[in-house]
């Protein structure tokens, strides 16, 4: 074959053309007629979830030695338990105060307080700095105000562990899956190279359900519903019990509350 | 022209084969890597990003560099830098095809990279920061090679050029500002979280980066017939000078801010890690400490105009500025701003055997880029002699 320079360029435009126009030829495809995905009409409603942790009434059961909402979501979710704190994959778990709230600790801390773990997970932030800075919107707020991480798409630059201020995002150095003691069918797993978190259970409250550690609390000490909802249970809570925020000065308004 | 870059001496290839040497060693390590995930490395989900991001950041410095050639000469009219104003185009060039790589070795799904394309996102800074670091590779390869080019053929340079060398100025500001920004802008990160960052990110680049030109002119005039020029190496040595008083300055800055207020949040933790250690961990100590010593023998012997203007003592002030700036930035600052962590503790970070050969692969890359580059450049000015 004989190719000319010109040609060659000719034929380097029309590809640099074509991969322009791709996204504009996704967006027509996607209108017409390909399969629309559906909710399910039990799918539970709301406009900004939230929870209010009542660490009072998990303190007794936890020295008990509970740790049902952990077991639960690691079951649940496929989370592996890897044994170097260097690469544990957290989801949801116990942090002492002075970890959980840095801010707010001071020397005279009620012992009780002070020795007790608080539990903790994704905020769910309103304004997520993880959200904002991921270059690909892997990361993602749902109108009902979960922040999402779609394992498909995550380049695994690890921006959002960085942008978190809860430490509340793992990322997968090695393959999880040889770490994840009974595999759920339910659930995918991940791969090496992604981020991963707490999603609030999005494919329980999708279907109905309340998240997995709300469910499995014995104490029912996590209370879930809308913050938008002035009937919800949390907003009953907040009306009427004082709670904390973990960081409320970095202006990321959290979405998950606790009452000490 | 590319064929300039086939032929040379003994000692020239012998120098390529080093460099592939060790560009192939970082490759072997790199598959390691790929295979594995970054479990290979030393870092963890409290220090998320390491040696790789360090480099990146301390390379973009170095890359913006070229405008303090390009500037003086095309906005100023200093001539003694219409000679050099190459080497610090290609320089550029293998810089931020160094700092490209960085990003990819960095990634945990490399083969997703073009999502940054598919998915734009204006709102993330690390988005913008693609964008401007390609933009002035193209600017740089462009330039540098037409410039080149007319050179050699000895006819004057299309003016197109010219608007382009003009864009470039405010390009190679943007790429600096715009890397630190990556830093600057994350809530809860208390020692990134400094509105003089993207100055402060300026300043150090405008010292490490012509403090390497300098270093690169005289391995030029030692090992070719082309004389960059006394003249310019003495203004680039001002400049070096200039750029570091206000490097450290701007880093005392911080001390003040820290420990005047006395606000742990503002960073104090963070610099107490770094030079004093914090519970019990300071891995970074020596190096910070060096980091210091190093900035101020440079500092003494670029202040005084007789060590600035003799060449053996330039030399060492040149390698004590790039060193020096590469443990602040490149280490220090980076590391720095993961420790303490989100729960106001400290896990450490050093890394892996693995990591340090894949980092040395990626310079030995940039060296070999800056090599043809520059046997080029130097064997046209050294026909047109």
């Amino acid at each position: 074959m004989d190719t000319s320079r010109r040609e060659f360029l000719k034929l380097g435009g029309a590809c640099a053309l074509g991969l322009a126009l791709l996204p504009a030829v996704k967006g027509f495809a996607a209108g017409t007629g390909s399969p629309q995905h559906l909710a399910s009409p039990k799918a539970l409603q709301g406009k900004r979830w939230g929870l209010v942790i009542d660490m009072k009434k998990c303190w007794p059961r936890y020295q008990e030695g509970c740790r049902r909402c952990f077991d639960t979501c690691r079951r649940e979710h496929n989370i592996p338990v890897i044994d170097n704190s260097k690469e544990e994959i957290k989801w949801i778990w116990p942090e002492p105060f002075a970890n959980a709230f840095p801010d707010q600790e001071h020397e005279f801390i009620p012992a009780d307080v002070k020795d007790n773990p608080f539990i903790v997970l994704c905020n769910h932030c309103d304004n997520p700095p993880c959200v904002r800075v991921c270059p690909t919107k892997a990361t993602f707020k749902r109108p009902d105000g979960i922040v999402m991480i779609d394992y498909h798409r995550c380049i695994g630059c690890r921006y959002c562990m960085a942008a978190c201020p809860y430490g509340a995002r793992s990322f997968n150095f090695r393959d999880p899956r040889p770490y994840i003691k009974e595999t759920n069918p339910a659930y995918p797993t991940r791969e090496k190279g992604v981020v991963e978190k707490c999603t609030l259970c999005v494919e329980r409250i999708d279907t109905g359900l309340p998240p997995a550690c709300v469910e499995a609390c014995p104490a029912g000490a996590l209370a879930f519903g809308d913050l938008e909802d002035p009937a919800s249970p949390v907003r009953q809570l907040l009306k009427t019990r004082y709670t904390l925020q973990r960081k409320p000065e970095l202006g990321t308004h959290p979405s998950v509350y606790y009452i000490v | 022209m590319i064929a300039k870059a086939f032929t040379g001496s003994r000692r020239y290839w012998s120098w390529v084969t080093f460099l592939l040497v060790l560009a192939a060693t970082g490759f072997a390590c790199y598959l390691v890597q790929f295979n594995q995930g970054l479990t290979v490395t030393g870092m963890s989900r409290d220090v998320s990003w390491g040696l790789y991001i360090g480099q990146l950041t301390f390379l973009v410095g170095v890359a913006a560099s070229a405008v303090m050639l390009v500037l003086p000469y095309y906005l100023h009219n200093v001539k003694a830098f219409g000679r050099i104003t190459i080497l610090g185009e290609f320089l550029a060039v293998a810089a931020i095809i160094m700092c490209l790589l960085f990003v990819f070795v960095d990634l945990g799904k490399p083969m997703r990279l073009l999502n940054m394309i598919l998915y734009p996102t204006p709102n993330s800074i690390l988005f913008w920061d693609m964008v401007v670091l390609s933009g002035y590779l193209l600017l740089n390869i462009v330039i540098g090679w037409t410039m080149l080019e007319a050179e050699y053929k000895t006819v004057a340079p299309p003016s197109w050029v010219k608007v382009l060398i003009y864009i470039s100025i405010p390009w190679a500001v943007s790429i600096h500002t715009v890397t630190a920004f990556l830093y600057a802008g994350l809530p809860g990160r208390h020692y990134w979280l400094t509105a003089i960052m993207a100055a402060r990110f300026l300043a150090s680049a405008f010292a490490s980066g012509p403090a390497l030109l300098i270093l690169l002119c005289f391995v030029i005039r030692r090992f070719s017939k082309f004389d960059p020029g006394q003249e310019a190496i003495n203004k680039l040595a001002a400049i070096v000078t200039y750029a570091m008083i206000i490097s450290v300055f701007f880093i005392g800055l911080e001390f003040f801010t820290a420990f005047y207020s006395q606000v742990p949040a503002h960073g104090m933790d963070t610099l107490l890690y770094l030079f004093t250690g914090l519970d019990g961990h300071g891995k970074l100590v020596p190096l910070m400490w060096l980091f210091v010593i190093l900035a101020f023998i440079a500092l003494i012997l670029l202040i005084n105009p007789r060590t600035r203007t003799r060449e053996k003592t330039l030399m060492v002030a040149c390698g004590a500025v790039f060193v020096s700036m590469w443990l602040e930035k490149g280490i220090g600052l980076v590391i720095g701003g993961f420790i303490p962590n989100a729960f106001n503790q400290v896990t450490e970070y050093s890394p892996t055997p693995l990591e340090m050969l894949i980092t040395l692969g990626i310079w030995a890359i940039g060296a070999l880029i800056l090599t043809f580059l520059y046997k080029i450049a130097v064997t046209v000015k050294e026909e047109i002699l």
